[in-house]
């Protein structure tokens, strides 16, 4: 016999073993349901500095002083031609009733298309802000639309909530905003 | 034969299930800088970033209106002077490191570059070891 130790029958296993592990991680990824979401990092950070002229004429415009003092606030990040805009469009109407304001920025709208959209829709908003370059969305880390940010009375960005707000989420995000007020 | 066509005709036809909205590009999403060497610097930062829309492509690959928008602003800012790592680094701190495409060593990522060096350093070792063995033998 020679004096090399013989490797033992575990570790010839060894390699197929960690083939096997591999190909089972690839097949995880591969078949775990893939997330969209891109979530803003800009949660917990105060609101950055932006001014946005009136995007319909029976609205102000919206400014980031607009958004800060007395009263946590919703940030609705919308769009005339935005499909999921005008079904959650009842749900902030039902969050305004509560007594929540909610602001709006119209992300690269026309101001004959909002008016259309918020004559069929409803107008729970108290400002509407006209960004014709998304530039909101990148300094608050939005990546779509429609987006909800709740903003407490200092400015800070306190949630995120991306995507339509279903009738369901309404008592949810009343909590957040809760929340940002205490 | 009729079926057919009328098939790709609906095809053709089909609106796309995302809406988008009728505003023009923005300014500079389709327009080069006049300066060559700024917008040189632009490209490449745009070919780093990712379309936050279409996740798989970049922004200066991508025609999502967001993506025009992201490149709008990129060349904007690289007009003003910016440096284009202060505008990735601005991205991140908005979107995390998602939103770039330029491979960063950090504490979750280390294993990565490690890994490789670890494996040939491992297999240099393992040959030695063999050869030096056999000739000693």
């Amino acid at each position: 016999m020679n004096d090399a130790p013989q490797p033992s029958r575990m570790a010839l296993w060894l390699p197929l073993g960690i083939f096997t592990g591999f190909i089972a991680l690839v097949m995880v990824g591969l078949y775990r349901p893939a997330s969209r979401e891109v979530k803003s990092a800009m949660v917990g950070k105060p609101l950055p500095a932006f001014a946005l002229k009136q995007a319909v004429p029976d609205r102000p415009g919206l400014a980031r002083t607009d958004l800060i003092g007395g009263k946590p606030r919703l940030l609705n990040i919308f769009a005339s031609w935005c499909v999921p805009c005008a079904a959650e469009a009842p749900q902030l109407e039902a969050l305004r009733r509560q007594g929540v304001e909610v602001d709006g920025v119209a992300i690269r709208d026309k101001a004959e298309d909002l008016k259309g959209f918020l004559a069929r829709n409803g107008n729970p908003y108290a400002r509407i802000g006209a960004d014709e370059v998304s530039a909101i969305q990148f300094a608050i880390g939005s990546s779509g639309v429609p987006e909800s940010f709740v903003v407490d009375a200092r400015g800070t960005i306190r949630y995120q909530h991306i995507g339509d707000i279903a009738a369901d989420q309404v008592p949810m995000i009343l909590a957040k905003i809760r929340e940002a007020a205490q | 034969m009729i079926r057919r066509l009328i098939m790709l005709l609906a095809l053709a036809l089909a609106l796309p299930a995302v809406a988008q909205d009728k505003l023009p590009p923005a300014p500079y999403a389709y327009r080069q800088l006049d300066n060559p060497a700024l917008e040189a610097k632009a490209k490449a930062l745009m070919e780093s970033l990712r379309c936050l829309q279409c996740q798989g492509q970049s922004i200066a690959d991508s025609d999502a209106p967001i993506a025009g928008d992201m490149r709008n602003q990129v060349r904007l800012r690289i007009a003003a002077g910016e440096d284009p790592e202060a505008i990735r680094a601005w991205l991140i701190e908005r979107y995390g490191d998602y939103v770039s495409f330029k491979p960063e060593i950090d504490s979750m990522t280390w294993p990565l570059f490690a890994a490789p060096i670890t494996l040939l350093a491992i297999a240099a070792l393992i040959l030695r070891r063999r050869y030096t063995g056999r000739t000693k033998a």
